[in-house]
């Protein structure tokens, strides 16, 4: 068996150990299960766990690194979230309306980790198709943050970010809609990338707004990060929104020095609302990049201020079609002995959707309706050119863009569950990039009240390699990646 | 008061691609239930749209046929509506920026001239699938594999005047398509679906009427009757002192009845939007080069070449460049028989009443364009009359020979041109009518001309038609002075 100190390895050393058949991947797997049996109860990460699956996984992957035919992550035991279809096992999106679906395809990012030899542990919570940012929107019960257990993970991603800060899988997949990725990843202490859009296919990852969603990894650290980026990175022809570009060797240029870097600072992202302990914590994070060489300058966002709007309108408009199609006449839920087709449709969505996906099908159908398209989503669309031009503005300037991933730590579960609004604004930092299209990454920077802190950092569209580059020599010279909730 | 109607249509065709618009699940007709509709088309969750490039390319063909603008930008967007039969709740078609923009079809009038109908625009878009209300016991099946398959609506303007003139149009339409090969034109499977607008207004008033959309209508016929019906049904609602409102109504073509399905105020918000997942679809002008230079011969230039090159008359021409499987039958017969007017009359003639009455399509014909025209070839050289070329059609026809020298030589029907053999039926014809020779020796010369055809046909008859009718003709008179 392997001691526990194995769960604070990279999965570069992970490689290594299994290539050096230090540890079977059978093992390794078979104590990440243990590790979900004695914490998962009470944080409640998965909503579905696979261990047959993920043995028989593991033994094939043994029998591939023996062959000498092994990827780097072949044999390493991962989970996903519950957003990407996987074939014969249950994909829920988090929701009553999918509790009884079972995908017959696989998405292509969980089928390049099929291919990768990956192990599957199983699926993990989410709010209620990726719509929230407490992951207390989940059918399947809200998700604790393992630092401190009264208190939100984050979301959408919130399940995926427990798992990998508590240690129940190696690393993990996300979606990054307004924030999924980064802001869970902020409030666990781990490091979480939203890649550039187009960068990663969205074929079988459940569409919440597909003009903005994006997959990518949510793991220890950068190194972590790129290694599983370089798995799910690519061109596929199943999706006309995915760019066709070569993906470079994410690992390859980890180590580039960053003197020089040209560091900017949104002045309107240290403005009123941002908790004058996180700022701090990114501003010493900042003192740190100079150290390493890099050079900072205030630069402005101006249309920052309309970004939550300008979302709020996108997203939910392009939701309301998107989840159209559960309806209760083909799969999913259905309500009991529907009397005609429209108690059918009525009480199958009434039933089958929570609250929070209501809200947000009833705007969007509201921004797309007749008479007032023009004042809603045409505007929001225009705001949304915008807010890119500034960015693209910006980036003539400067490097990458950091401020603030989130405007507090994690807060206590239940606290803002009234308040919607207060909800939304919790994503004023992370969402731009989503309407931009542009790649953004949280990596840990420090701790307020015992909670973890994430710095955002922000690269012109298909610089992942920069972020993840500007990410793990901040790493190399600081540890709040290696930070470890107690008793864990 | 004198009425005038007027009328737009809107037309689906159905694309002739091989695979759907947006998955590839295969379009061919008649599948078992559910057996065609992949996971897109079912609309599974996390499946994604891909635009197939065919369809695409056949809109364009569609656009350059009728001489439209093209958008060399142009958007799919989602028009949401729930139904069970749309697996989505939306069906992706598109708005604001349709493929092919502004055009023209131009159709044959009585008096000759040509009548401009414009084309508003043409788009692309998804079928839905079927509803099938019967045989599930109350309940309603539901059958996906039409979900997908591509179509171009085709927009008109107002731009037609009477039933008549909307069935000419939609007949050039048909030809148009089946020409570009973009189409099977099969109208009963649903491959082309007519929704007819009309009004009516008060003959010399400019503005128009309230109108009502009939809509998918699936034979010629079908729409002349419904168009017909509807436009007497307004005059008659107008006469009588009420109002047309706007609806969009539904007409039975084995019933012949018309009924009100739904009105403007029932009508959805279809809260329409871009498609997020496709990009703009973006056409080069090399594309539009490439399928410029791969255009089939349209109607209009097939029936001018009948008519420069093969010497038929405007109305032959017309008729015969319509359709594309008549013209291509035309052309073969033609070319195999030798003799273009012969074969545009038997085309139109024999053949169409034959097929007619048996209820059959010329692709369908028992008697293919080549052995047609070896029959034509027999006329031509004079080796039958065109009576009895009439019965070996007949008998290609119930197929009791593959071609037509076949029969002539095992009925032995072949033309009496021997002067020595025909002399000799004319003269006991002539025996055994000694009346009617005395009748025609005392008649004067006005009165002859017509007397000698009881002779013809006396001789025609004794010769079981094979006797050469030019020559009868000729030697009855040289024997009768």
């Amino acid at each position: 068996m392997p001691n526990t100190s194995v769960y604070e390895k990279s999965l570069a050393e992970l490689s290594r150990s299994l290539k050096a058949g230090e540890v079977s991947s059978v093992e390794l797997t078979q104590s990440y299960l243990d590790r979900i049996n004695t914490f998962d109860n009470d944080l409640n990460a998965f909503i579905t766990v696979c261990p047959d699956l993920a043995l028989e996984q593991a033994k094939a992957a043994d029998e591939r690194i023996v062959a000498g035919q092994a990827t780097p992550l072949t044999g390493i035991p991962l989970a996903h979230k519950d957003i990407f279809c996987t074939e014969g096992i249950k994909t829920s999106c988090g929701s009553k309306m999918l509790d009884n679906f079972i995908a017959p395809y696989e998405s292509t990012v969980t089928a390049n980790f099929k291919a990768a030899g990956t192990v599957n542990l199983g699926k993990l919570n989410m709010d209620e198709f990726a719509m929230g940012g407490s992951n207390e929107n989940s059918f399947y019960g809200p998700v604790k943050n393992p630092w401190n257990r009264d208190m939100i993970p984050g979301g959408s991603s919130g399940g995926s970010a427990t798992a990998v800060a508590a240690r129940l899988a190696a690393a993990a997949t996300g979606t990054d809609t307004g924030g999924s990725i980064r802001q869970p990843a902020s409030m666990c202490g781990i490091t979480g990338l939203k890649p550039t859009y187009g960068r990663v296919s969205r074929w079988g990852m459940i569409a919440f707004a597909s003009s903005l969603d994006q997959a990518g990894p949510m793991a220890r650290s950068a190194e972590d990060a790129a290694m599983m980026l370089n798995i799910m990175a690519g061109f596929d022809p199943k999706d006309s929104t995915c760019m066709d570009r070569a993906v470079p060797d994410y690992t390859a240029t980890l180590n580039e020095p960053l003197k020089g870097l040209r560091i900017g600072l949104p002045k309107e992202y240290f403005a009123e609302g941002l908790d004058s302990r996180v700022e701090q914590v990114v501003r010493d994070a900042i003192a740190e990049y100079k150290k390493l060489g890099a050079t900072v300058k205030e630069i402005s966002l101006p249309q920052t201020h309309h970004c939550v709007a300008a979302y709020y309108v996108i997203a939910p408009a392009e939701a309301s079609a998107n989840l159209s199609r559960f309806d209760g006449v083909r799969f999913g839920h259905r309500c009991e002995d529907p009397t005609d087709l429209e108690d059918l449709y009525k009480r199958s969505r009434g039933e089958g959707f929570g609250s929070e996906v209501k809200n947000r099908i009833m705007v969007g159908a509201y921004a797309l309706s007749a008479g007032y398209y023009d004042a809603y989503y045409a505007k929001a669309q225009k705001l949304r050119r915008m807010i890119r031009d500034d960015f693209l503005k910006a980036f003539e300037d400067v490097d990458v863009i950091m401020g603030p991933t989130a405007p507090t730590p994690a807060f206590p579960i239940g606290s803002k569950a009234d308040d919607p609004v207060a909800m939304y604004l919790g994503d004023i930092f992370t969402i731009s990039t989503n309407l931009a299209g542009l790649p953004g990454m949280s990596v840990p920077a420090g701790m307020v009240d015992g909670l973890p802190v994430g710095l955002q950092i922000i690269a012109p569209h298909f610089e992942e390699a920069r972020l993840l580059n500007v990410g793990h020599q901040f790493q190399l010279v600081t540890d709040w990646h290696q930070q470890k909730p107690e008793a864990i | 008061m004198q009425w005038e109607a007027v009328i737009g249509l809107e037309i689906h065709v159905q694309l002739a691609t091989k695979t759907k618009i947006f998955s590839g699940a295969s379009t061919a007709f008649g599948a078992e239930a559910n057996t065609q509709a992949c996971a897109v088309d079912l609309g599974l969750p996390g499946t994604l749209p891909v635009v197939n490039d065919e369809a695409i390319n056949m809109a364009l063909k569609f656009g350059l046929g009728i001489d439209a603008e093209i958008n060399k930008i142009n958007v799919f967007e989602r028009k949401n509506y729930f139904y069970p039969d749309l697996p989505k709740g939306y069906q992706t078609t598109q708005l604001e920026k349709p493929i092919v923009g502004a055009g023209h079809v131009d159709i044959p009038q009585e008096d000759g001239t040509l009548h401009r109908v414009r084309i508003h625009h043409a788009h692309l878009e998804e079928d839905a699938g079927k509803s099938l209300h019967e045989d599930f016991h109350g309940m309603s099946g539901i059958d996906l594999n039409r979900a997908g398959t591509p179509l171009i609506e085709i927009v008109t303007e107002p731009d037609m005047r009477n039933a008549k003139q909307a069935v000419a149009f939609a007949r050039k339409l048909h030809a148009i398509v089946t020409t570009l090969g973009i189409c099977d034109g099969e109208m009963a499977q649903g491959s082309m679906r007519f929704d007819v607008n009309v009004s009516v207004r008060p003959m010399g008033q400019e503005e128009l009427g309230t109108r009502t959309e009939t809509k998918n209508l699936n034979s010629f016929k079908f729409m002349e009757r419904a168009i017909n019906k509807e436009i007497e049904r307004q005059i008659e609602l107008i006469e009588d002192g009420g109002t047309v409102i706007q609806e969009t109504r539904l007409y039975n073509g084995d019933t012949d009845v018309a009924r009100s399905m739904r009105s403007k105020e029932e009508a959805n918000d279809y809260r329409y939007f871009p498609c997020p997942d496709l990009l703009p679809v973006v056409i080069e002008d090399s594309r539009l080069e490439k399928l410029r230079a791969d255009m089939p011969e349209m109607p209009e230039a097939r029936k001018a070449r009948f008519i420069s090159d093969l010497g038929l008359g405007d109305y032959d021409a017309e008729v015969l460049s319509g359709e594309v499987t008549t013209a291509n039958y035309f052309e073969a017969s033609a070319k195999a028989g030798g003799d273009a007017k012969l074969a545009a009359n038997w085309v139109m003639g024999e053949l169409a009443k034959t097929l007619n009455q048996n209820d059959l399509e010329i692709k369908d014909s028992p008697v293919s364009a080549e052995v047609l025209g070896g029959l034509i070839a027999r006329i031509k050289d004079n080796t039958i009359s065109g009576k009895i070329a009439k019965q070996v059609f007949e008998a290609l026809w119930k197929g009791e020979g593959s071609t037509a020298d076949e029969i002539i030589e095992k009925k032995g029907l072949k033309q009496v041109t021997d002067t020595g053999a025909i002399e000799a039926i004319i003269d006991e014809v002539l025996a055994n009518n000694p009346a009617q020779v005395e009748q025609y020796k005392a008649a004067d010369e006005a009165k002859r001309g017509k007397m000698v055809g009881f002779f013809v046909g006396q001789t025609m008859k004794a010769s079981k038609g094979k006797a050469n009718p030019g020559m009868v003709n000729q030697l009855l008179k040289k024997k009768l002075g």
